[in-house]
């Protein structure tokens, strides 16, 4: 990837990883890239460098522009080694006594990434850095997603380099919103959906915050995906919705089966729920990666679980399903739990455990069939889904 | 009362607000809080957690 001018004399100089497709358990279908931003003015910046595999193709995109030796500062707007993997290299190329800019979490972050005992300038909160004919401001958002993470604001140019925020893993050959369109939406949510959620209050404390700082935004530069400069008002926006997480009227049903039996259930559920009017589908876990459930999860009203029961716990991808959605903290759920069983049956009871412990609004005790379910079995899963599907339209217009 | 810092992600406890949503009442002491309570903002332990200095 070449670099591109994506303002007058600012530039991406960073790469797209075509062929990812696991991100620390996030999938990757269609690869992602990491961004990196030059700034050529009377002083040069970097802001943010690239996974370490790539450092060779990010000196040479910044080559092409200028002599790497020419940079003046960088700044590290997040220590995460896709963003910081490549310092070692770009640090030793340019001196290793230039500055490195980063918050005050960032300088304790780095330290315990890196040895290498860097020219570390650690900034407090609105702090500015002048380049010449522009100032960078550097604004905190510890927690979005890393203590460390702070974005870099130009008030010249109305450009905000937003770290990881407002991202998607997304490899191709568009560059900016106007060029992709509505279709990186999807991408937009399921990033949101598996990193963010859970910072969902801070996100919306955020957004007050730049609005009430007056901040003029004509292009939000994440670090990695697309660039917002047609319309960085619709990722905002996208953020101020999923951040309410006011629920769709939407169930999903996840679950897991050994003989087909739970599966059974599943699908009666989700026909239950059909029946009422509201969308539903079943999600088989081990036809399906935890990260898309999530996206799911993300606009759903009702998440459903059903595990078989096997050795007396749970099935174990449904453990790893609801240690993950645990962890992302989604709110304004109803859920219930299901499952067939051969003998001792917990499963039920552990699904509603987990169930609880996120604060769900739990409906219905559960329903658990001991093996195959036949009619009457089958009947009470249907009218779980009914009562559900109820419960639904009864919160979401 | 004096107010605690997370040196995690910067979390101020404010004993006069408490912690409700984990229970812990308004007016509620740092050093009253349970061991086992986490920083609302990141969920780092209580022990990352430094006593505010005054202005």
């Amino acid at each position: 990837m070449n670099p591109n001018e994506i303002a007058k004399d600012i530039y991406d100089v960073g790469v797209i990883d075509w062929n990812i497709r696991d991100f620390h358990g996030y999938s990757t279908y269609q690869g992602t890239s990491y961004n990196a931003f030059l700034i050529v003015d009377e002083k040069i910046a970097l802001i943010d460098t690239v996974k370490k595999e790539f450092s060779d193709q990010l000196l040479e995109n910044i080559a092409k522009i200028v002599d790497p030796k020419k940079i003046d500062y960088v700044i590290s707007n997040h220590t995460e080694m896709d963003h910081s993997g490549s310092l070692p290299r770009v640090m030793h190329k340019i001196g290793e006594d230039k500055p490195l800019y980063c918050s005050k979490m960032g300088l304790k972050n780095l330290s315990r990434h890196f040895s290498q005992k860097w020219n570390y300038h650690s900034v407090a909160n609105s702090e500015t850095l002048n380049l010449g004919k522009r100032t960078l401001t550097f604004l905190e958002t510890r927690m979005l997603h890393w203590p460390d993470s702070m974005f870099t604001y130009v008030k010249e140019d109305k450009i905000l380099f937003s770290s990881d925020a407002f991202g998607q893993h997304y490899a191709g050959h568009e560059k900016f919103d106007d060029q992709i369109g509505d279709s990186i939406m999807p991408h937009a949510k399921k990033y949101f959906a598996n990193i963010l959620l859970l910072y969902s209050p801070l996100i919306l404390k955020l957004l007050e915050k730049v609005t009430e700082l007056g901040l003029e935004i004509d292009m939000i530069c994440p670090d990695h995906g697309i660039i917002w400069r047609k319309d960085p008002g619709k990722i905002i926006n996208a953020y101020a919705k999923w951040s309410s997480q006011k629920p769709e009227q939407k169930a999903v049903v996840v679950y897991d089966t050994m003989w087909h039996s739970t599966e059974t259930m599943a699908q009666e559920i989700v026909q239950g729920i059909v029946e009422e009017g509201v969308i539903a589908r079943p999600i088989h876990i081990r036809s399906s990666h935890r990260s898309e459930i999530m996206t799911e999860v993300l606009d759903a009203a009702a998440v459903i679980v059903g595990s078989p029961t096997i050795n007396n716990q749970l099935f174990p991808t449904v453990s790893d399903f609801l240690t993950y959605m645990k962890g992302l903290k989604p709110k304004n759920k109803i859920g219930a739990a299901f499952g067939s069983y051969g003998w001792s049956g917990e499963s039920v009871k552990l699904i509603n455990q987990e169930l609880e412990a996120m604060k769900f609004d739990i409906i219905d005790s559960g329903v658990k069939i001991q093996y195959v379910p036949n009619q009457d079995g089958k009947d009470i899963c249907l009218e779980l889904g009914r009562k559900i599907g109820k419960a639904i339209k009864e919160i979401v217009d | 009362m004096e107010k605690y810092v997370c040196s995690m992600c910067g979390y101020i406890y404010d004993p006069q607000q408490g912690d409700p949503e984990s229970g812990i009442a308004p007016g509620t002491r740092f050093e009253e809080l349970p061991d086992d309570w986490k920083c609302p903002g990141c969920g780092a332990p209580k022990e990352q957690f430094k006593k505010m200095r005054t202005q």
